[in-house]
């Protein structure tokens, strides 16, 4: 009888769908309404039960009788509910009647919940799914050791150097950058165009100057980048000294186009230095708007 | 125990006397038990070692110089980029085929100028501190491209409005634990997309010695050692995210330097201090790419047509064999 399996089962912990914590007793049981080990929820210890379960989306109402207790296969009756949840209500009604109040409430309890959790999840299912994919602690180690490797290898710095100057050398900067050295190899390539190059002497004074001054400063070699980039852009403010440059341009026998003034030809003539302490990113921000 | 104090014998290197027949057991460095004197056994060895290196090198320094013209030309030594397997898909830069598929691809219309570079920058749910701020610092290395935050919009829905509002191009960081470790680039207009593994991001605070933050002119690309059939449609993809005249007065360069299938990108500001020399500093954030997978059409995780994807088992079997 159901008091003496309950005087087992539940009193004395012998049950083995008995989950205990500090607080509550849980019931394992798959058949059980609420979830806890009670006299009035246990399912092995009442005859007469019955739970809602749900499989693959669908709501089924599980019924247990006394008659059927001798036949444990046919034990469980199991009814299928509607989908609409009113017309499932009533479904357990009918065939919940005239069984307890307690188990007739769960019930409905229990149908309501998941029919909400279904809801729930057919909801999910069509936002995105955080998918998660397992690293692999072999491969990540190897794939972080091939960087560094690979790092190594690419000596960055001195690629990004390299293909700057390229890019310098191929003219691709156009007239920003006049440096004396490279329009000496320009002109050794004209060797034979001298006429042109005296014309472009005349034509390009100013730059010529911005050269000169540039590059005899160079020579310094105490001045930094600052200051070189300062003269690129105020090179108009150095006037007053073109003629002496001009001069010195001329006493230059082998003058080709630009003049080199490479190796020995270099004479460090006294010039007034004036540094201009400005910040290039204003002007430049200026002059790019 | 025969270990004395006086001049040990070498690992029998030839310095026994010629009488004796037997050369002496030859001593171990690391049989020594008492730590000092091993330490002080294993620095002379070590020694010994490194000039018979030198020497070694000067006497085929020697050989060498005696010889002069007829000399055997010097050996290279082998690197991993030398011995690489040679992968039929390298570009050939006078190649034609290439050149055609270059002018008719979802490029074209960048590389001919017709369009300019609108770029999209977000981020998967619910970004950390760390991706919020590399997606800002993105946004100002990349001219012309904005950051929007992603509230559970799925990315099908975006691409659709994003065309609507003329941009080109879309780039999606994944994040994990609070790092930034996926990039998705995709170009829009019906174009390729591209997902990489992202790894090592150095936010601008990190990086020593950085400069001032990047300005507003728009930064030079370089594209570095991209041979491979697919390496060219990256790079191209990548250089697609910038417009097209830098601003050279700015000064400042992007570069993906693709090595070994992993491609950095640096973002520097160059000087050019004389003819030969070039300083450069850098800005920006820094990361590497590694590439994953290149779909055809805009994202589609499920019914895209993918033209490559990185398959562990077949693509990894080899030291030497690279794919970009």
């Amino acid at each position: 009888s159901p008091q003496v399996v309950w005087g087992m089962l539940g009193n004395r912990q012998f049950c083995s769908y008995k989950m205990t914590t500090k607080t509550q007793n849980f019931c394992r049981n798959e058949y059980n309404l609420t979830g806890l080990c009670n006299r009035s929820s246990c399912p092995l210890s009442n005859s007469q039960y019955a739970t809602v379960r749900e499989e693959k989306g669908r709501c089924y109402l599980y019924m247990k009788t006394i008659e059927r207790a001798a036949f444990p296969r046919r034990l469980w009756e199991r009814v299928l509910l509607s989908k609409n949840y009113e017309k499932a209500l009533e479904e357990i009604d009918e065939n919940l009647i005239y069984w307890p109040r307690f188990i007739r409430h769960k019930c409905k309890q229990r149908f309501t919940k998941i029919t909400q959790y279904l809801i729930r999840i057919r909801k999910l299912t069509l936002k995105r799914q955080r998918k998660l994919v397992p690293l692999r602690r072999k491969i990540e180690r190897r794939e972080n050791r091939r960087e560094e490797k690979a790092l190594i290898a690419a000596q960055l710095d001195n690629a990004i150097e390299k293909e700057l100057l390229e890019r310098l050398k191929q003219d691709t900067y156009g007239d920003i950058y006049n440096f004396p050295i490279h329009a000496f190899d320009k002109a050794l390539q004209q060797q034979d165009a001298e006429s042109e190059s005296e014309s472009e002497r005349e034509e390009d004074d100013d730059d010529e100057d911005v050269d000169k001054r540039e590059f005899v400063e160079a020579e310094d070699s105490e001045l930094s980048d600052f200051e070189d980039m300062d003269k690129l852009e105020t090179s108009s403010e150095e006037e007053q000294e073109e003629e002496e440059e001009v001069e010195k341009k001329a006493s230059h026998s082998k003058s080709k186009g630009k003049t080199p003034l490479k190796g020995p030809a270099r004479r460090k003539r006294p010039y007034i230095e004036i540094e201009y302490e400005e910040e290039t990113e204003p002007s430049t921000k200026t002059k790019a708007a | 125990p025969g270990h004395g104090n006086g001049p040990m014998p070498g690992d029998g290197t030839g310095s026994a006397a010629p009488e004796r027949v037997l050369f002496p057991p030859t001593f171990s460095v690391s049989e020594i038990k008492n730590k000092q004197r091993r330490h002080f056994m294993f620095l002379r060895w070590k020694q010994q070692q490194r000039k018979e290196k030198l020497a070694l090198k000067k006497k085929r320094r020697k050989e060498r110089e005696a010889l002069g013209d007829k000399a055997p030309p010097k050996a290279v030594p082998k690197t991993i980029e030398n011995q690489r397997v040679y992968d039929e898909t390298t570009v050939d830069p006078n190649d034609e085929e290439v050149a055609f598929d270059e002018a008719t691809d979802e490029f074209a219309p960048y590389f001919n100028r017709q369009t300019v570079p609108k770029i999209l920058i977000t981020t998967s749910d619910r970004p950390r501190g760390r991706t919020v701020r590399f997606c800002e610092q993105l946004a100002t290395v990349i001219p012309n491209s904005h950051v929007y935050y992603r509230r559970g919009l799925a990315l099908k829905r975006i691409i659709p409005q994003c065309i609507a509002r003329d941009f080109t191009d879309l780039i999606v960081i994944n994040e994990d634990r609070k790092i930034p470790n996926g990039l998705v680039l995709s170009h829009l207009p019906d174009g390729p997309t591209a997902h990489f593994r992202m790894s090592s991001v150095r936010l601008r605070k990190e990086i020593k010695r950085k400069g001032k933050e990047p300005t507003e002119h728009v930064p030079e690309v370089i594209l570095n050692n991209f041979t491979t059939r697919l390496g060219h449609s990256i790079g191209r993809m990548f250089a697609a995210l910038f417009p097209h005249d830098p601003q050279f007065i700015g000064r400042q360069v992007a570069t993906f330097h693709n090595q070994r299938d992993y491609i950095f990108f640096r973002f520097h500001r160059y000087i050019f201090k004389s003819e030969k020399k070039v300083g450069i500093q850098e800005l920006g954030p820094r990361f590497t790419l590694k590439l994953r997978s290149l779909q055809k059409g805009t994202f589609d995780s499920k019914f895209g047509e993918y033209e490559w994807i990185h398959k562990r088992r077949e693509m990894d079997t080899s030291r030497r064999k690279f794919h970009l």
